[in-house]
């Protein structure tokens, strides 16, 4: 199988090694290097980083990953508990620390992002369960003066010459024996609750409550800040009057920053009026004459010429002349705001000891390193409490560290703890944005309908470029995020003539991974020209897919099984029709046929029928809900979201005019899920690509109408 | 002024044009409710106001005085609310941001509607956004809801 091979995971190793010194080995500390790092409590039993055991039988999990609705708070103890044979419901679960320990065995970094986590925890949280489940059941061979051989468990007990010991009592034995190099894990014939549905651990707290995200954090002393941050992007503060906002009942401080003026109150709403009345005067900035209609018309032109080579074969143009049939589109995709529910936010406490931080992000490592910068104490003085992550959508996991440096500014320069919060109105109009893309592309078909040529010249900002991911960008400066999904489309594979080509302009707005990154536009150009191609060669989409797709047998099984669930080819009533796309992506492989209607020019998704190949399904039900998810959160960006910008800011500021998918909307969607024994691949991203060009296919079944932008308008 | 929430009286000191929403967040401690908008479009912060379903990031507190506030926390004691059974039974949160809100909502509009049907579901669940796409369940868990409300109350 490729699914490990795919372009940005393998980039990403590179870059994190590129930028020198990063650990990629997978490995378990064992206890004494932890109690050392002075990151296990005293008492109980931890075995390693990854689990403690009470003496009341509790099993605590830490994840180096962020809770931030994917699931992983439930999948990570899955795998711990597959191999430790505890109680199920003696599991509790906390956010690691901010440590070396806790780095993705992929990247590095500790980081939560590019749909990883399961595939890259599998075998260490497996291992740390198996370490774990080895030194009980020696601490009780000791104890009953039996071999090991002769010792069960199950249940978070050990069975041993008719004596049943319970993991509790047997932690302070256990913690005086050495961890094991490495323990063999079960065979999958043994599996019991990997690939079992399980339900969520962290409902309880999310239906009462009592769920503390980063916004409710709220410290004894603390106070709470907005700011007022620049008009355009790059714009620089020239100087601020704040008698006003000083003299707002609330108000304790008003500070500068570097990323604009902060006003420090009792409470979030006098923060907000101070805010109101500050009189700033800003320099006009490097963005100020950015708009990004005149933009995407300028890439429009700019993909009239060939751009940097990011893939090539055969003789295009010779192919491209020779074809019975050309079809040429061009393609254009807005700029998005992420729009998680819980807007940005970061409470920091700088105190004589080091500088603690309470906040959800993705992305510890780097924000760990930009507070120690700032501070100028070691990155172990600055202690990150993850909390839960309202949203992550990839806005937390910023290499810039923009909304906790700028959190860490604030407490500074107040000289007091404060929670940093933004405003909806912050969050949308605070960039960091999916970037833009115009696309154009022709495909020539050759005598049989097949395609022979296809030429392709895109536009777009980098997201890597100036990041430390930079370093393992491909020196001719592609960046492997823009092309993801389409210069590994096994489509073109299938072209014996075809060229890429990449502009990348800079016109200085800040961009940042979108769910699924690159996949958001590619998915929907691919499979836009492919269905543009079935419909010339008057052949049927699902057919000529399948047909291209014979070399691909993960791609073709989850298009069989789609089209068998969604009935493709059946009636459907009147008014009603059917559009496909298969996409790969972050290791998996998804198929979706979306049935839509439409009235007057507003088009309704009635249904969704996913396919997945995510390899191994360790939880199916959160499988289940990251399709139906993934298939929301695209839908939002193929009917309603964009951001325009005008002199250089955000036109929308809130869900008045970024608008986003709402309920009455959502389509039913049924998920099936191909069963599996490769490696895990990723699931938080993969259902949201092919939901916008299987609508827009589908929309041109039902009108005619080819729609190459997004967000689709009639 | 003084504000009953979950049945407990609280002097507060805030001025009169403050969002209920802060009040309860910042003054009282009681985070459970979010704020997402702040203008009344998104439902992350619903409440409920003598039972009825309000946007307390638009509700100054004066209009609250006097009144009936029940929040996420007063919902019931212990998670035990048709609307949370149901909720834990289908699965349905993921990240947990706006399911306050989402819950909120419901029970509201159970209060109102005993067996809603699915375009009751939609009118009266529209305005809460979920952005991880929880909507499908919650769609399947209101009905779930009132099925165990009905079964209480029988």
């Amino acid at each position: 199988m490729n699914g490990h091979g795919s372009t940005r995971r393998t980039f990403l190793k590179t870059s994190v090694a590129a930028t020198g010194g990063l650990v990629i080995a997978f490995h378990v500390p064992g206890a004494k290097r932890l109690a050392a790092s002075g990151l296990t409590p005293a008492g109980g039993f931890a075995p390693n980083a990854f689990l403690r055991i009470g003496e009341d039988d509790t099993v605590t999990v830490l994840l180096a990953h962020s809770e931030m609705g994917q699931g992983i708070w439930t999948t990570l103890p899955m795998l711990i508990a597959e191999e430790l044979d505890c109680d199920w419901s003696s599991i509790r679960v906390e956010h690691a620390p901010a440590a070396q320990a806790y780095a993705h065995t992929a990247f590095g970094i500790q980081a939560t992002g590019g749909s990883t986590t399961t595939w890259s925890e599998f075998d260490r949280y497996r291992q740390a369960g198996a370490a774990a489940r080895s030194m009980l059941v020696q601490a009780a061979a000791q104890e009953v003066g039996v071999p090991v051989s002769e010792c069960r468990t199950g249940n978070g007990v050990v069975t041993a010459s008719g004596r049943s010991l319970r993991y509790g009592e047997l932690t302070a034995i256990a913690a005086t024996l050495t961890p094991p190099e490495s323990v063999p894990l079960r065979d999958p014939s043994e599996w019991s609750l990997i690939g079992t549905p399980t339900r969520r651990l962290d409902t309880p707290e999310k239906i009462t409550g009592r769920a503390k995200f980063g916004i409710d954090v709220q410290l004894e002393g603390m106070l709470t800040a907005v700011v007022a941050r620049a008009p355009s992007f790059g714009a620089t503060l020239k100087s601020f009057d704040a008698s006003a906002a000083r003299a707002v009942p609330g108000v304790r401080h008003v500070v500068q920053v570097p990323s604009g003026v902060a006003v420090v109150a009792d409470h979030s709403w006098a923060a907000i009026k101070g805010r109101e009345i500050l009189d700033i005067e800003w320099t006009s900035g490097p963005t100020s004459g950015v708009d990004s209609e005149e933009l995407l018309a300028e890439w429009a032109d700019l993909t009239r010429s060939p751009g940097v080579t990011a893939a090539e074969r055969g003789d295009t143009a010779d192919a491209l002349a020779g074809a019975e049939q050309t079809i040429e589109s061009l393609f254009f995709f807005p700029y998005l705001a992420h729009a998680a529910m819980e807007p940005l936010n970061c409470a920091v406490r700088i105190g004589p000891d080091g500088c603690d931080i309470w906040t959800g992000t993705q992305f510890q490592g780097p924000d760990q390193m930009a507070a120690a910068a700032i501070t100028g104490l070691d990155p172990e003085q600055v202690r990150i409490h993850t909390t839960f992550l309202g949203g992550g959508f990839g806005r937390r996991a910023n290499p810039a560290a923009d909304f906790v440096s700028e959190a860490v500014h604030v407490a500074k320069a107040a000289g007091v703890p404060v929670k940093t919060i933004w405003t909806r109105d912050d969050d949308t109009r605070g960039g960091y944005y999916r970037p833009a893309f115009v696309h154009r592309a022709r495909l020539g078909l050759g005598a049989n309908g097949m395609p022979v040529a296809w030429d392709h010249d895109m536009a777009g900002q980098s997201i890597l470029a100036g990041t430390f991911f930079e370093a393992g960008m491909p020196e001719n400066g592609v960046d492997p995020s823009s092309v993801e999904g389409l210069v590994d489309s096994p489509y073109m594979a299938e072209v014996p003539n075809h060229r890429v080509g990449v502009h990348t302009p800079d016109p200085g707005i800040p961009v940042l991974w979108w769910r699924s990154v690159g996949h958001t536009h590619t998915a929907f150009v691919v499979e836009t020209l492919i269905d543009q191609a079935a419909h010339a060669a008057g052949a049927d989409p699902v057919e000529y897919r399948r047909k291209l797709l014979a070399e691909h047998p993960r791609h073709l099984g989850v298009l069989d099984l789609a089209a068998e669930k969604a009935g493709w080819g059946s009636n459907l009533s009147a008014g009603r029709a059917r559009g496909v796309a298969v996409h790969e992506s972050f290791g998996s492989f998804v198929a979706e046929v979306a049935e839509v209607s439409v009235s007057g020019n507003e088009i309704r998704v009635h249904r969704v029928t996913a396919a997945i190949d995510c390899g191994i399904a360790v939880n199916p039900e959160a499988i289940e809900a990251q399709i139906q998810g993934g298939i929301a959160y695209g839908l939002s960006a193929t009917l309603h979201s964009e951001i325009h910008l005008k002199e250089g800011a955000a036109r929308e500021s809130n869900f008045d005019d970024y608008k986003v998918l709402r309920l009455a909307e959502m389509p039913d969607v049924d998920v099936h899920i191909v069963p599996s024994t490769d490696p895990p691949g990723g699931v938080g991203e993969p259902g949201t690509p092919p939901i916008a060009p299987a609508v827009a296919n589908a929309v041109f079944a039902l009108t005619g109408q080819r729609l190459t932008e997004l967000p689709l308008k009639l | 002024m003084k504000l009953t929430v979950n049945g407990i009286d609280h002097d507060v000191d805030a001025p009169p044009e403050m969002p209920l929403l802060w009040v309860l967040r910042d003054l009282l401690g009681m985070t459970g409710t979010k704020y997402g908008c702040g203008i009344a479009q998104c439902g992350a912060c619903t409440v409920h106001i003598d039972g009825k379903q309000q946007r307390s990031c638009v509700t100054p507190v004066s209009a609250a005085e006097g009144r009936r506030v029940t929040t996420i926390e007063g919902l019931s004691e212990d998670g035990s609310h048709p609307v949370q059974r149901a909720w834990a039974e289908l699965d349905v949160v993921q990240c947990g941001y706006c399911q306050s809100g989402q819950i909120m909502a419901a029970a509201a509009l159970l209060a109102e509607a005993p067996e809603p049907d699915d375009a009751a579901i939609d009118m009266a669940m529209n305005g809460v956004i979920c952005r991880c796409g929880t909507y499908q369940r919650i769609r399947a868990a209101v009905h779930r809801a009132a099925e165990l409300d009905g079964r209480r109350s029988r």
